[in-house]
């Protein structure tokens, strides 16, 4: 049986749910790559979260956060058509509250600085490991986050 | 080409694929390219620009793609899936990504290019000024090769060693 990267975690994670509705937090993932893109919905999952839109590039992030109003953007830096950071300004400039997390191979601190001076709240260096976004995630939605207990803990 | 230049990338493909493979990779054989580069199966290319140039080409066997991309996605793969192609290029992304922090430590700045799909069966051939080199990673599940093309670039490394003698670095 082929082991996922996401599936390691299956049963570790207690479910992060928003506070204010005991709903699952919603994710808008964006990222040029099918692949990443897929990879971080299957992590969000076990995180149980819903993702709420996805998006190929800066532009779509855009118009898909206006649409869909996420808890949680997740952003890539390298895209096609407009980049990550200048994406989450722009996110970020015209709604403050919006959480966004740069999800990045490019993790140098340059870039890591510009994405936090630009808005961004957090930054998680790929690949990807799901204990390392789901602390991020807990830290990123603060009180507006519960984790929940676990289906089966027990607790 | 320098072993300062490549190393970072030899550690960050170790790091990317034993971690995504969930297994030990092994560093097989390095050679220099001399000749054109030649494709071996599904290559996704990113190229960098900055204080150091060129492009990074991961590739691998047909049957090596689809078991890698089958591993990640969870399922088998068939052999035309997009996917396929979509996890070499990430993978490609990530050991870049992960190298070019390395060299940014070591106060080199670049601009990292989307992947590209390499098409062509041979590339170009390579120069006195940017040699290549093939290594070679050996999986659980195939051999993984790394083709690396990098030159400095002149006119940004004359400017990068002033600015750190004025820094008195």
């Amino acid at each position: 049986m082929l082991k996922l990267e996401g599936e390691i975690a299956m049963e570790q994670f207690a479910p992060v749910k928003r506070s204010k509705d005991g709903q699952p937090v919603r994710y808008l993932i964006v990222d040029d790559s099918v692949f990443a893109r897929k990879n971080l919905a299957r992590m969000i999952e076990t995180f149980g979260g819903q993702v709420a839109a996805e998006a190929g590039d800066g532009l779509t992030a855009i118009s898909e956060f206006e649409r869909t109003h996420p808890d949680i953007v997740l952003m890539d830096i390298t895209m096609p058509q407009m980049e990550g950071i200048e994406a989450a300004e722009k996110i970020v400039q015209a709604h403050p509250e919006a959480r966004v997390v740069m999800v990045s191979s490019v993790g140098y601190q340059e870039n890591i600085v510009a994405a936090l001076q630009r808005g961004a709240r957090h930054f998680v260096q790929k690949p990807v490991k799901p204990e390392v976004l789901y602390e991020v995630i807990k830290y990123v939605m603060g009180e507006d986050g519960a984790v929940a207990a676990a289906a089966g803990s027990g607790v | 080409m320098k072993m300062e230049l490549i190393q970072p990338f030899i550690n960050a493909a170790d790091a990317v694929l034993s971690q995504g493979l969930s297994g030990t990779t092994k560093v097989g054989n390095l050679s220099m390219e001399e000749n054109a580069y030649r494709r071996k199966g599904v290559a996704g290319m990113v190229a960098l620009t900055g204080d150091i140039e060129g492009r990074i080409v991961l590739d691998l066997e047909p049957q090596t793609a689809l078991r890698v991309a089958s591993h990640y996605a969870g399922a088998e793969l068939p052999e035309s899936d997009g996917l396929i192609k979509e996890t070499i290029f990430e993978l490609a992304n990530q050991v870049v990504g992960n190298a070019v922090c390395a060299l940014n430590d070591q106060g080199f700045h670049f601009r990292v290019h989307p992947p590209l799909l390499v098409t062509s069966a041979e590339g170009d051939k390579t120069s006195e000024d940017v040699e290549a080199l093939m290594i070679c990673f050996e999986t659980g599940l195939g051999n993984v090769f790394m083709n690396v093309a990098l030159r400095y670039n002149k006119r940004r490394m004359s400017d990068h060693v002033a600015t750190s003698a004025k820094a008195g670095r």
